[in-house]
């Protein structure tokens, strides 16, 4: 047994495919199993979610900024959405509110992030020919495009998309008869929802098992860049809570269609006692949860990890306390399960449980501090060099401070009570969570637009974009803050009913006319985008002086990454400005035999193992696989 | 391989191999089957919750009834057996599945083994062995649902009704049971595939039988859950 896993092994193992691959259009470029092609598709889908989302918050803030305006003007785009007054109907606001949510949070912050970046960054910098199944990778796309299909047709149907809120909480969701979205709407949502996880599985066990199985020599996972880091603990999260959201998905379906009443209890609707009794909607909110609040890392970590390595590039030092970044997201990921009921606390929970949940929330303070401090040090006395990536890493780690505070009130079961479900809650999450993993993708973006594309983006129109999307994050934001505490709930179509928010008309125009204008900037960035995929500047091979090994590539790496044999890795990741060194960055294929002037004591040492000393290697690597196989002999007797 | 690269090789982990010498595909079996069961534990814990929420039957087991006020205990629920119509055998038919699929698993066993000495024809003989038990373990339940369904006379119970008790009983079993016995039919099918190619000697040109263990793997996963699903609805 032991021989034949051994051959397996290394049968597998990445180097078969050294020569080029020429296949026609539609296997080059449409169901392409290169990881870079599925890469850019995941980023071209993304960025068209994301406009479409975007462009859902915009409409939806006319209504909240102008309340009293006409918009008879979007007609010809809405139709019959817009009322016979010429204002936005209030049941297609709720759909636009749901939308705009599940757009952003899982086919472009999920599936646009990591679908981008795990995809085209794992391969290439742990130094692999390609994920480990090329096949998967393409299938986890398309399934990730059917799904978005669906979801697409859903807004042009006549009773129009979902509307119960990103959420999807029964009873709304579970009853067609609840209003217009719960019913067609809703069930494109589902199918959309279970063809998304079965994508990020798909995608998911394959970046886990790359990482694990299919790094180059040398490359240890105490060597691993930040970004794969992230990459890998984002997979490991969304392998163990999607399939939850799944579950809950697959009894909601049931009880939509086939009448159990699994989230269902004691209902009547329109003066009509419903016959479903014993299930419980609180049930739903439990397994929904579960999946919701890791996702919240999902969605963050990768935006982190990307962060990590374009600060510590751009700030020419090493990032800080690299072991303590990587320990401070496994302690996010382990957290991140542990923490869901404080979506909660308002559901009539045991105020015990409550306080078990706000003391677990805000220990996940520690870690996310930890990595604050980390971004701060690492930029302290850096030489900083400011490229779009790099202002779109720092806008992040200010979003992250400053919609984390925010966290440690949302977070606490009492003061819950009177956030809860309004505007704070909307401001808190869409700092921490939106605009900073938006930022993050935009600084992954630009940082590796060179290497996807071959050319530069601009950075002139990358600056105006930067400070019209920083300032117009902190403007629209903040004052919501303001809004919230005032008690304005979230997803009301109107509050000009209420005299105790008259005060508030000019903030909410003000967030209302700043939203527009952060919108308005991210089109600079898609003509910037596409502009520069064609017209852009050639970029060099390694244009931001980065230590990684994507950039030992060629300008075009083609299928299979490296023309010749795959670089063997010597030393961490983030050897920049290092003492003696002849320039400022070392990247990780350059052995330590070859800058003897800037070794320390314990890095001469590794020389010894770099060189070949055949005795050495040869008895290292009979031993172990010896007593791998006494090992899995003994297992296999058991 | 390793030993031929002149690295800093001290350690499985180094990069340069499989670190757990398990190929690709096996280890994405594995992780497939850890979030497979994060589903299930999803579902089980839903039963669990909706179960706690219903009141316990207090009375002594001899003059239980049925009621939809209570959870039912399920041994007098599921105490019928084919062809014994009247007999009150509790558990015995769905005991007598529970075998067939872990006999089946064993079998399994048997023709991982055999792909180990590249053994075509034993592999043959055991997966046929595992189909059949898959196939049989199906018919069971396809016999101990219609038996639910239609009842001793009582109604009998379906998603919205459900003579036993609550129908939430009724809800979970038919969901929790049916999402096992699905992928119960997808690893017969798979098992079927894998016995094809053996018989057309794929394998044997490949040079190994890993794709017999990784269904296995499947397979011996599909009755390990069917274990926690006996334990929640037949014994607790």
């Amino acid at each position: 047994m032991a021989t034949a896993e051994l051959k397996i092994a290394s049968d597998t193992h990445h180097d078969e495919h050294d020569h080029e691959h020429h296949g026609n259009f539609w296997t080059n470029y449409v169901f392409s199993q290169d990881h870079k092609v599925i890469a850019k598709q995941f980023l071209i889908t993304g960025i068209f979610w994301a406009l479409i989302g975007g462009a859902m918050s915009v409409i939806f803030r006319l209504q909240l900024g102008f309340p009293n305006a006409t918009v008879e003007w979007l007609k010809p785009l809405l139709g019959d959405w817009i009322t016979a007054d010429g204002k936005i109907d209030p049941e297609f606001y709720l759909a636009l509110v749901t939308m705009h949510g599940t757009i952003m949070v899982f086919f472009v912050l999920t599936a646009g992030l990591s679908g981008t970046f795990s995809n085209y960054l794992i391969p290439l910098q742990i130094g692999a020919r390609d994920m480990a199944s090329g096949f998967m990778n393409m299938l986890s796309y398309w399934f990730f495009f059917v799904s978005s299909v669906i979801m697409f047709s859903s807004i042009f149907i006549e009773t129009g998309p979902a509307s119960g809120s990103w959420v999807i909480y029964p009873p709304l969701s579970a009853l067609p008869q609840a209003m217009s979205g719960s019913g067609l709407g809703m069930t494109l949502w589902l199918a959309s929802m279970a063809l998304f996880i079965v994508s990020t599985l798909l995608g998911g066990i394959n970046y886990i098992t790359t990482v694990i199985n299919m790094r180059t020599n040398g490359m240890s996972f105490s060597r691993l860049p930040l970004t794969i880091w992230a990459f890998f603990l984002t997979a490991t999260i969304g392998l163990l809570s999607f399939p939850v959201l799944l579950s809950a998905a697959l009894l909601l379906i049931f009880d939509r269609h086939f009448g159990t009443s699994f989230y269902l209890s004691e209902i009547y609707i329109n003066g009509e006692a419903l016959p479903n009794q014993g299930g419980s909607p609180i049930l739903f909110q439990h397994l929904f949860w579960f999946l919701g609040h890791p996702e919240v890392y999902i969605v963050l970590l990768p935006a982190l990890g990307i962060t990590s390595e374009v600060i510590s590039t751009n700030s020419r030092k090493p990032i800080f306390g690299y072991k303590a970044m990587i320990g401070s997201m496994i302690g996010i990921s382990v957290l991140s399960f542990v923490v869901w009921a404080h979506h909660m606390f308002v559901t009539g929970m045991n105020p015990f449980l409550g306080s078990v949940f706000t003391l677990l929330t805000l220990v996940i303070a520690i870690p996310s501090a930890v990595k604050v401090f980390n971004y701060m040090t690492t930029l302290w006395g850096g030489n900083i060099k400011f490229t779009t990536g790099m202002l779109f890493s720092i806008g992040l780690v200010s979003f992250f401070i400053s919609g984390g505070l925010t966290g440690l009130f949302v977070g606490n079961s009492a003061v819950d009570i009177q956030l809860h479900d309004t505007y704070f809650v909307v401001a808190h999450f869409h700092l921490v969570m939106g605009s900073a993993t938006f930022f993050g993708l935009l600084a992954g973006v630009y940082h590796w637009f060179p290497k996807m594309f071959g050319r530069m983006m601009n950075e002139k129109l990358g600056y105006i974009h930067f400070w019209l999307s920083f300032a117009g994050v902190y403007l629209v934001f903040f004052p919501l803050h303001y809004i919230g505490i005032a008690g304005f709930p979230r997803r009301y179509y109107s509050f000009t009913n209420f005299n105790a928010f008259n005060d508030f008309t000019d903030l909410n125009m003000l967030v209302s006319i700043a939203a527009i204008i952060t919108f308005g900037a991210q089109l600079i960035f898609v003509f910037n985008f596409f502009y520069s995929i064609f017209r852009g500047r050639l970029a060099s091979l390694n244009p931001w002086g980065s230590n990684t090994l994507e950039w030992t590539t060629p300008r075009f790496p083609g299928h299979g990454n490296w023309p010749g044999e795959i670089p063997t890795v010597y030393r961490w990741p983030y050897d920049y400005s290092k003492p003696g060194a002849k320039e400022d960055f070392i990247m990780q294929n350059v052995p330590y035999s070859e800058t003897p002037e800037s070794n320390t004591p314990e890095e001469n040492e590794l020389i010894k193992l770099e060189l070949s000393n055949d005795d050495l290697i040869i008895q290292a690597g009979e031993e172990t696989p010896k007593k791998q196989n006494d090992q899995d002999n003994t297992q296999e007797h058991n | 391989m390793a030993s031929t690269v002149a690295t800093t090789i001290k350690n499985l982990w180094d990069g340069g191999v499989s670190p757990m010498k398990v190929s690709y595909g096996k280890l994405m079996m594995w992780f497939f089957l850890v979030s497979d069961a994060f589903t299930f534990s999803g579902l089980l814990v839903s039963y669990g919750m909706v179960r706690a929420s219903h009141p316990a039957y207090e009375g002594a087991t001899k003059d239980f009834v049925f009621s939809q006020e209570y959870w039912p205990i399920p041994e007098k629920v599921f105490d019928a057996f084919p062809f014994f119509h009247g007999h009150s055998w509790p558990l015995a038919f769905v005991g007598l599945m529970t075998f067939i699929l872990i006999l089946s698993s064993v079998t399994m066993v048997l023709a991982v083994e055999a792909g180990h000495r590249r053994d075509r024809k034993a592999v043959e003989k055991w997966m046929l062995w595992t189909i059949i038990g898959g196939l049989t373990f199906l018919g069971c339940q396809a016999w101990e649902w219609t038996h639910f369904i239609v009842g001793d006379g009582g109604g009998g119970a379906s998603l919205t009704a459900n003579q036993y008790g609550p129908i939430a009983f009724a809800d979970f079993f038919f969901f929790i049971t049916g999402f096992h016995g699905t992928h119960v039919f997808s690893g017969v099918v798979l098992n079927f595939i894998i016995y094809y190619r053996t018989v057309t000697g794929l394998y044997d040109r490949r040079g190994h039988y890993e794709m017999v263990e990784k269904v296995g793997l499947y397979w011996h996963f599909v009755d390990l859950v069917w274990v926690f699903v006996f334990t929640f609805f037949y014994l607790v």
